[in-house]
């Protein structure tokens, strides 16, 4: 079914490319800008399930990258498991955890569902600040040993990039495969008008569950690698919540709703904020611009640059989804 | 035998005020029954009730021998109970024809999505919007959009279809349209319970009528009879004079 989908091999190839690009005479360097990208992709692409197909704005979604880099740490540092084992077992326990506030919070809806996703973030964040196994607001720091298993650091941080890779493609397929299926058609008439939903028959309460649960999986897998990467993680960097509303803000640029918007506003988002950052006059200007332009969207272009292509070439919609 | 949809002294309140009150009444296979009463007597609510959009305070329902008090609109939809809205809810940004495979997706039958379209393709075409399908909905008319309500409701492939004013707001053109609907809609084998204000319509559409006045039911019987009882003549006329819309 998805297999028929042109925009699947686009995801492919794109992946390709972000394999590719910094393969070619080992350059580290654009491995690292490029990991920012995929993680700004990823993290874009799993909020637009929530915000873009279901209609529910969650400010607090980096708790799920976070979290997951908190669990994943734990059980790779602490407990001594492979990296993909701890990524993987991260992504379950935080999916499990986020079905637990989902079922708590998604009773709410519009400002109240975005109010309390705050709570959400806050409320963790909180907890793991005064967490003694994962070292309170310390955080906790990766042994140089823990590369070994992955054949020393140089080698692991390789690794951990094409991990990060592969769950951005995932990332892009599961919004695809979603889109797609029956499943994604209940949570766009859930985002369109809740209560005809339910009358045709919907079960929105247990759609919006399994798809906030969902959107957390590949994020805490995702934060997991990351700063096991990174070898080390504290409260402060792990639940920042201006990394969460930048994420609305990627979202809004590229085009809610869509694979490929969520995709692309991540990836210019985040390409936009690093060249602004280490520009030395503009450096603690990148908040502002991204206040800016989320205005300029939301005024000139509330479908995003996505929203702008379809209205410019309506065709592309069968292909670029 | 007992009959489709079986109601039995059913009440809701809001507050202070009962909006329906000890409200009782049946529905057999095969027929088209009519719900009227002058504005605010509580029909629109008691759709609600019975499709459970609100829970009743006080009675039972039950459709097809199975009790539904108080389950949820959309399990209530799977055992064929499927209904239309007097203020009606397109799912906007989406294309009529998606619109219409919610319907059938999550409807009776359950379908999946390849069998959805088939059928959401079938019923657009009986409503007359297959030339649209791939509009999308907030573009439609509202005599559109009464129809892509229709539609949405019927490709659930309902038992029994509840249509709340769907001729409230359309030219006589499309009154005629929408009359010559329901019939072949029953005639397909639903069972019809409708709202309706038009009073030829339901008159001539409706084998039996049920008149609610203040939550209560005032009156019930063949057209012909409900239209020549005093308590009837008597609501419609006091209200008429006393409310201002």
């Amino acid at each position: 079914m998805i297999l028929r989908r042109p925009f699947f091999y686009i995801i492919l190839i794109i992946a390709a490319l972000f394999v590719y690009f910094p393969l070619r005479g080992n350059n580290v360097s654009l491995r690292e800008d490029l990991i920012l990208v995929a993680i700004a992709i990823i993290l874009a692409s799993n909020l637009n399930l929530m915000i873009g197909y279901t209609g529910y704005v969650n400010f607090g979604h980096i708790v799920f990258y976070g979290l997951g880099g908190y669990v994943g740490l734990y059980l790779a540092t602490v407990r001594g498991w492979h990296l993909v084992l701890s990524a993987l077992v991260a992504g379950l326990v935080v999916s499990l955890c986020a079905l637990l506030f989902g079922l708590l919070i998604l009773r709410l809806r519009g400002a109240y569902f975005a109010l309390a996703t705050i709570g959400v973030l806050q409320a963790v964040q909180a907890f793991v600040s005064n967490f003694d196994p994962w070292g309170r607001s310390t955080g906790m720091y990766l042994s140089f040993e823990s590369y070994q298993p992955l054949g020393g650091a140089m080698r692991a941080l390789w690794i951990t990039y094409y991990l990060v890779i592969a769950v951005m493609a995932l990332s892009m397929i599961l919004s695809l495969a979603i889109k797609n299926s029956k499943f994604g058609l209940g949570l766009f008439a859930i985002r369109e008008d809740e209560d005809a939903a339910v009358v045709l028959g919907v079960n929105a309460t247990v759609y919006k569950a399994i798809i906030y649960s969902v959107s957390a999986f590949l994020p805490a897998v995702a934060g997991a690698l990351m700063f096991y990467k990174n070898g080390m993680i504290d409260p402060s960097i792990a639940f920042e919540f201006m990394l969460s509303l930048e994420g609305i803000v990627m979202l809004m640029l590229g085009g809610q709703g869509a694979v490929m918007g969520a995709a692309l506003g991540g990836g210019l988002y985040e390409k936009l904020r690093s060249y602004l950052l280490t520009s030395p006059t503009l450096s603690n200007f990148h908040l502002v611009i991204a206040g800016g332009l989320l205005l300029l969207v939301v005024l000139f272009a509330p479908g995003g640059l996505i929203g702008w292509l379809y209205r410019l070439v309506p065709r592309a919609r069968k292909v670029i989804e | 035998m007992s009959s489709l949809l079986e109601v039995r002294g059913v009440s809701k309140r809001f507050g202070g005020l009962l909006a329906v009150s000890d409200v009782s009444f049946s529905l057999e296979e095969g027929q088209i029954l009519g719900l009227i009463g002058p504005n605010g007597a509580g029909k629109t609510t008691l759709f609600n009730v019975v499709n459970g959009v609100y829970k009743a305070d006080g009675g039972t329902i039950s459709f097809l021998g199975k009790d539904i008090t108080g389950s949820s609109p959309d399990k209530v939809v799977h055992l064929g109970l499927a209904r239309t809205h007097q203020i009606v809810k397109p799912l906007n940004d989406l294309t009529l024809l998606d619109n219409v495979t919610v319907g059938a997706c999550f409807g009776r039958e359950y379908l999946d999505l390849k069998a959805a379209r088939a059928v959401a393709l079938e019923v657009l075409q009986l409503v007359g919007l297959a030339d649209r399908a791939g509009m999308i909905a907030r573009s439609l008319t509202i005599a559109g959009k009464k129809r892509l309500e229709v539609a949405r409701a019927l490709a659930a492939k309902p038992k029994l279809l509840l249509l709340d004013e769907v001729l409230a707001g359309l030219n006589p053109t499309e009154v005629a349209l929408m009359i010559d609907l329901v019939r072949k809609i029953r005639d397909g084998g639903v069972s019809v319970f409708m709202i309706e204000h038009l009073m030829q319509a339901i008159m001539s559409l409706s084998d039996r009528i049920v008149v609610l006045n203040l939550g209560r039911k005032l009156a019930e019987g063949r057209p012909d009879e409900v239209v020549h009882n005093p308590d009837v003549v008597e609501a419609y006329w006091a209200s008429r004079t006393s409310s201002t819309s």
